[in-house]
């Protein structure tokens, strides 16, 4: 495994991406980064712009609207970047799988390494996922 | 052989290697106390080496609307400044005879070139957010610039000259500034510009995570982001060395004063960490008030009472 490589497992930055949730995905994941659960200790950090990103967390089923923000933002990553669908909708549309603006799943249009299921997760599962994508590196 | 000598300081002790360990040592010190204040526990030590080797590692996106040689440049004339700022300090304090007339000057006009790069920087990366990021910073530096430059202005009157080894010597003989009331106030002004020339919160107008997404940094990306925060670090490491060597006798190698140094060090790191964790942010026009209104007013008034011998 190269150096580079090892940094990154060390220090995760995430990018929260909201593809038309529900906000109940948004309200767990800002739970995880709350001091109860600590995730700086692992090193990751919430950021503000795409390109300081290793790692896109998506929640919500894809709509129309966001479909082509959500493929501009994967293009403006700087790779290596990893996906992380978050929510049952990111994985499979969940309920709003007959909306007439739903165009989802997040991986018919990006490739996803990382599937959270549940509606919504908890914390502990968020950073589960986490650890599970930075055992594929 | 004065060349290769001139070049090691520069670029292993006490400059650019150096100053960036401690630096990134120093940022941290800043997340760990953070975390403690916030009951949490906080990254391990090795996690800003960690960031820098990742980001290292990653691609370096320049975006379709920057100027690419200003975009990328910008950074690397910033970390050239705080590496020279940091070598001329560390050699002053430990061989004082390596000290020239006039080196607060340079040392108070080198420090401001890492703010000017990144407006510069910003300026170039065609982004919006990161051009609002660089008007603010470019207010934020007009604001603390006149605050600053008095307050240090007040030793250099007591001192009555403008090299470091002076001030340094001075202060040996005749007691810190701190000592003063004067010397005191100025302090109090220096530790509040401080924070604002490091941009951290009250005063992280420019960046605005929550706001502007990283402001003036929100285009960087990969190898340029590592040397952007490498630079911040860097500022981290030689402000409060500044302030020490201003105002509290200056820091030296020596027996016991090796202690007494890196107390005084963590100390200033831990105000600033204090301050920025115990505060909100201000929006700019409460800055700009903030400093020309009370920390002007403080400053002089500090001048003046130095003026009179206090």
């Amino acid at each position: 495994m190269s150096l580079a490589l090892k940094a990154l497992k060390k220090s995760p930055w995430v990018f929260h991406v909201n593809t038309g949730a529900c906000n109940n995905c948004d309200i767990e994941i800002l739970d995880a980064l709350t001091p109860r659960y600590d995730v700086e200790r692992f090193g990751i950090l919430l950021v503000g712009s795409i390109r300081h990103a290793d790692v896109l967390l998506i929640s919500g089923p894809v709509t129309k609207a966001c479909l082509p923000r959500l493929k501009r933002l994967y293009e403006a990553a700087p790779k290596p970047v990893k996906v992380i669908v978050f929510g049952a909708c990111g994985c499979r549309c969940g309920i709003f799988r007959d909306g007439y603006n739903v165009v989802g799943p997040v991986d018919k249009y990006i490739p996803v390494d990382a599937y959270i299921p549940g509606c919504p997760p908890k914390p502990e599962t968020i950073i589960a996922g986490v650890v599970k994508v930075l055992g594929t590196l | 052989m004065e060349a290769a000598s001139y070049l090691f300081s520069y670029l292993i002790f006490p400059g650019l290697l150096f100053s960036a360990v401690v630096g990134l040592l120093t940022t941290w010190v800043d997340r760990k106390v953070t975390a403690r204040v916030q009951w949490r526990v906080g990254p391990p030590w090795y996690q800003p080496f960690a960031d820098m080797v990742k980001l290292l590692g990653k691609e370096i996106v320049v975006p379709a609307g920057a100027r690419r040689t200003g975009f990328l440049l910008m950074p690397l004339v910033g970390l050239a400044a705080a590496t020279l700022a940091s070598t001329i300090l560390w050699r002053v304090n430990l061989d004082p005879s390596s000290s020239f007339i006039g080196d607060t000057i340079v040392v108070l006009y080198v420090l401001t070139i890492p703010a000017i790069a990144m407006i510069l920087g910003a300026s170039a990366s065609g982004n919006p957010l990161g051009i609002l990021g660089a008007s603010r910073e470019m207010k934020l530096l007009f604001a603390y610039e006149l605050p600053l430059v008095i307050a240090v202005l007040t030793t250099v009157y007591k001192v009555g000259s403008f090299s470091l080894e002076s001030i340094i010597q001075h202060q040996a003989q005749e007691g810190i500034m701190l000592g003063s009331v004067s010397g005191v106030i100025a302090f109090i002004v220096t530790i509040f510009c401080m924070q604002a020339k490091l941009t951290f919160i009250p005063f992280d107008i420019p960046e605005a995570e929550t706001e502007l997404a990283g402001g003036s940094h929100i285009e960087y990306s990969g190898g340029a982001l590592a040397i952007v925060k490498l630079n911040m670090a860097m500022m981290f490491f030689v402000l409060p060395i500044f302030l020490i060597t201003i105002f509290w006798g200056g820091i030296a190698f020596t027996g016991w004063r090796i202690l007494t140094s890196i107390l005084k060090y963590v100390a200033i790191v831990v105000i600033v960490v204090l301050i920025k964790n115990t505060n909100p942010r201000v929006r700019i026009d409460q800055a700009v008030r903030f400093f020309w209104g009370p920390m002007f007013a403080l400053s002089i008034i500090a001048m003046i009472l130095a003026a009179l011998g206090y």
